[in-house]
């Protein structure tokens, strides 16, 4: 096999893969880090907002990438409004019945897709799409575009966090909260926040999957062990890890079926996940560990 | 006749709800004892049903098997894989808060679902395993149920028992110490994570147990009926509605779940095709919704878990042994 080969077949499905789990990985990063516990309906999530999406381009009939901003902000709404009823009421109480009722969310938000709409598998626009050729390298116009948009969003998000008053408050959130508090942080707010902000990357992340594959009711919930992987090895709480830990994740996976059996394929997060807690629990960037 | 179809799906009925009881009780020791929350029942489920499957069942062609043990060893086999399994997963995430093991337990269903499906040489792949030997599986259709029923029953009794002796034993006193308070219960010298191991694993194969006595029932173990999340969560929901960390509760919320859950499958298959499949996840969507409402209402569920306090021990001590604690003159 030649590099080029390789490349084509492997490496540049991987980014475009780690893209999509990064995406995800940095919503997850953003709620074990400041909210501190883990959201299992993350990828139900994701699901919900692809759909949301197809909705907008099949009955509105909007335009693929008008339907994006869109959706994610539907997305946002959507998690605010999940945890005003589901979650909020549980602060006070220990995290980890929060992640129960997040696994129930996970089932509800699934079941909503299946009834609305239905469980045949969807896509966004018909037809194949031929990859173009650069210098012998093939990539299709939603692959590249994919990848873009995750730089882009990452990249509006970490300016947010780093220089805005309410970006700050987060940080502060997850680096200290009682400390934040007592700073003046309004507690209430900075959750509302993160769930927006949180939500809309699930819709992206649901959206971009939902555009290079297709759409599924399962197809979050088979996201959501490569997205903890994807934000436990990075280092939770730090975006430039999740970001990194995805693409890393994607590039595994994809190039995996050199050696193992297709079928196998989603079992590599897991195994990457359980040698990260046993090696080096903080992730490569030393984020928290709960 | 109509009397005897009553009666059958009674037994029926009952049969299902001892091996729920079974996994719930499973549940109450690694959540409603110790915290440690699982999501991935089903795995354990499924190893214990194919294990105990591929050890009592006769040879077939294409597939390991034919080793025709008798069942009680099936069982067993069923509960040491289950707990062979559960010790790895355990050891790495049991340092860690319990939000680990819940991603860790889902991760590990899911692989065994990929097991299941892909390795045919020992699963039989989408076929599954048949010709599952049945105990009582030669009498006449009613008494074999009946009889199942009482064994099922019994066997839910043993564990019942065993896990109530266990719970009221100085280990179940440390497990609840540790999940109220870690750091007085380290403080006090006990081995936190060695203590939760214990814990994941015992529950673990008692789950494999449950499986087990699923696929002799059903004389059968296929991929489908291992349904990953849909499985998992009706025995979460039993055990929240019912009262965690009460094993009488336990096995109570395990009778509520699962009569609301056939009726209303009774229910919702008279419905016209193209509606009965939308009812069928809006069925998964309540169960859903009744966690949510169960957590934000009921918090200790039906039956709450008794509190250990002074006052009992105090009475128990004045039972035991009236000399000690009578009044001087």
């Amino acid at each position: 096999m030649t590099l080029l080969e390789l490349i084509n077949f492997y490496l540049i499905p991987g980014v475009v893969l780690g893209s999509i789990y990064a995406l995800g990985a940095v919503g997850i990063t953003l709620v074990f880090g400041i909210l501190r516990f883990a959201h299992l309906a993350h990828g139900d999530l994701a699901t919900f907002g692809a759909f949301a999406a197809l909705a907008l381009v099949a009955v509105g009939g909007v335009n693929v990438w008008v339907a994006l901003p869109l959706a994610m902000a539907i997305c946002g709404a959507a998690a605010i409004g999940i945890d005003k009823y589901f979650y909020d009421y549980l602060k006070e109480r220990p995290k980890i019945l929060t992640v129960m009722a997040s696994l129930g969310i996970a089932l509800m938000l699934r079941a909503i897709v299946q009834v609305v709409w239905g469980v045949d598998t969807e896509t966004y626009t018909r037809g194949i799409v031929r990859p173009e050729t650069y210098w012998g390298i093939r990539i299709r116009d939603r692959e590249l575009y994919t990848v873009i948009a995750m730089l882009g969003i990452v990249a509006v998000l970490w300016f947010f966090l780093k220089n805005t008053k309410w970006g700050k408050a987060m940080r502060a959130m997850s680096d200290n909260p009682d400390l934040a508090l007592l700073s003046g942080v309004d507690n209430r707010k900075v959750t509302m926040l993160t769930w927006m902000i949180v939500g809309m990357l699930c819709a992206a992340a649901g959206f971009f999957l939902g555009l290079n594959t297709e759409l599924k009711a399962l197809m979050g919930w088979t996201m959501l062990l490569p997205m903890f992987a994807a934000a436990i090895l990075g280092g939770v709480g730090r975006v430039e890890g999740a970001v990194i830990g995805g693409l890393i994740i994607g590039i595994v996976e994809e190039m995996s079926v050199l050696f193992i059996p297709t079928e196998y394929k989603a079992a590599l997060a897991f195994a990457i996940l359980l040698i990260i807690l046993l090696v080096r629990p903080t992730g490569l960037l030393k984020g928290k560990v709960l | 006749m109509e009397l005897i179809g009553l009666a059958n799906y009674a037994v029926y009925m009952a049969i299902f709800i001892g091996i729920y009881a079974i996994l719930a009780l499973g549940l109450n020791i690694q959540w409603g004892f110790t915290g440690l929350f699982n999501a991935g029942i089903a795995g354990f489920f499924a190893v214990g049903a194919y294990v105990s499957a591929i050890l009592t069942s006769a040879d077939v062609a294409n597939r390991i098997g034919g080793f025709d043990l008798p069942i009680v060893v099936g069982w067993i086999g069923a509960m040491v894989a289950a707990g062979l399994i559960a010790w790895p997963i355990g050891k790495i995430c049991l340092r860690f808060r319990s939000d680990y093991l819940a991603i860790a337990t889902i991760g590990i269903a899911e692989i065994i679902r990929l097991v299941v499906k892909s390795e045919g040489w020992m699963t039989g792949g989408a076929r599954g395993v048949n010709n599952v030997p049945r105990p009582f599986g030669d009498l006449e259709y009613f008494q074999s149920q009946l009889a199942y029923m009482l064994m099922v029953f019994l066997i839910l009794g043993i564990v019942y028992f065993l896990v109530e002796r266990q719970i009221h034993a100085p280990w179940g006193r440390m497990m609840r110490a540790i999940r109220d308070n870690e750091a007085a219960a380290a403080a006090m010298g006990k081995n936190i994570e060695r203590r939760r191991l214990e814990a994941f694993i015992f529950g673990a194969a008692i789950m494999g147990l449950g499986g087990a006595l699923f696929a002799h029932f059903n004389r059968s173990i296929t991929p489908e009926a291992v349904d990953p999340m849909v499985a998992t969560f009706l025995i979460w929901i039993m055990l929240i509605l019912g009262g965690s960390g009460n094993n009488r509760g336990a096995i109570l919320g395990v009778a509520v779940v699962w009569i609301i859950w056939s009726m209303s499958e009774m229910i919702t298959d008279q419905l016209p095709q193209e509606y009965a499949i939308k009812a069928k996840y809006m069925r998964v969507f309540i169960i859903g919704l009744m966690l949510q409402l169960v957590l934000r209402f009921r918090p200790e569920g039906i039956l709450p878990e008794p509190q250990y306090t002074d006052e009992t021990n105090k009475e128990k001590v004045q039972r035991g042994s009236p000399a000690s604690d009578a009044p001087t003159t």
